[in-house]
């Protein structure tokens, strides 16, 4: 265990086991999104109550859990950096800001289209937006923060403070829906509870999420390799491997 | 099927104009991530190719 944890610390290594991840994520990704969208546009039942306008939660929902999983995702490799000084986790954390950046633009974006049929607006002042366009600030704030350093050393260190302390909005956004009054509905997946959805209209939506989450670890791992070589382009393996 | 035909499929119910902007943008977003992915390991190789090129010059 250690010495894989270890192994996984050095760049040429990590690059090298990202390479055989790589191709099982994004055949799986391509397989569930596609599965997934053909079943939840075209087969899932309407909704009684909304109609059509509610097929927008195939792709607010996954992107609205994305958005905090890859936070936490950020938090942890944070958390490694500052521990162990590994840089590789800071090389993942960077990768992984961006598209967290965009999964929360999408929850943000598709819920406003949601609400205009469903509550008559597109933006209320109310605790799950709100905390959640809070999340989209940390994001950039998290991306910009880092380039605001002369010294990539100084500028990882801060963004990982940055991150860690923005975690704390992780369970706001969570527990929004519990503690305050919200027009917001509460979770569709909990581990305790059976979904209050038919299964029909239920399981396309798992396996979208399944989906974006196969497609989120593609991405960071192909992008986690263009970063490894960024940074490693003075050493000689990288030369070697750009001939 | 939960549409009668295509049209019907493309007419939403309705909420056409709610349903696919939200899938668009998604679509867009993730084959956006993949084309910047690919372009920016692409202009890695090449610049450490360039690179090479220099040293090797320059030796």
């Amino acid at each position: 265990m250690w010495t894989f944890i270890h192994k996984l610390g050095s760049p040429k290594w990590c690059y090298t086991l990202c390479g055989r991840l790589q191709p099982g994520f994004w055949a799986a990704a391509a397989l569930l999104l596609c599965v997934g969208s053909v079943w939840a546009l075209g087969y899932s039942p309407r909704d009684y109550q909304m109609g059509d306008s509610y097929r927008i939660i195939y792709v607010h929902v996954p992107s609205a859990i994305l958005a905090q999983s890859i936070f936490i995702a950020m938090a942890v490799a944070s958390a490694v950096l500052l521990v162990w000084k590994i840089k590789v986790a800071d090389m993942a954390a960077r990768v992984m800001a961006p598209f967290g950046a965009a999964m929360t633009f999408l929850a943000l974006f598709s819920g406003s289209l949601w609400g205009v049929p469903t509550w008559g607006t597109w933006w209320t002042w109310d605790a799950r937006l709100t905390s959640m366009l809070i999340q989209l600030f940390l994001y950039l704030g998290v991306i910009a923060l880092r380039g605001a350093f002369g010294s990539a050393d100084q500028g990882a260190k801060a963004v990982a403070v940055l991150t860690l302390v923005g975690v704390v909005n992780i369970p706001i956004i969570k527990y929004s829906v519990v503690w305050w009054n919200t027009l917001h509905q509460p979770a569709t997946f909990t581990l305790t509870q059976p979904p209050a959805m038919v299964a029909s209209m239920w399981m396309p939506l798992l396996v979208m999420v399944l989906g974006f989450y196969c497609f989120f670890i593609a991405l960071t791992l192909y992008r986690l390799r263009n970063e490894i070589l960024r940074r490693e382009s003075r050493t000689r393996w990288v030369q070697e491997l750009a001939d | 099927m939960a549409f009668d035909s295509f049209s019907a499929l493309l007419a939403m119910g309705g909420y056409a104009k709610y349903v696919w902007p939200a899938w668009g943008l998604a679509a867009l977003l993730l084959l956006g991530f993949v084309c910047w992915a690919r372009h920016e390991r692409r202009q890695l190789f090449e610049q450490l190719r360039r690179r090479r090129r220099r040293e090797a010059r320059a030796a």
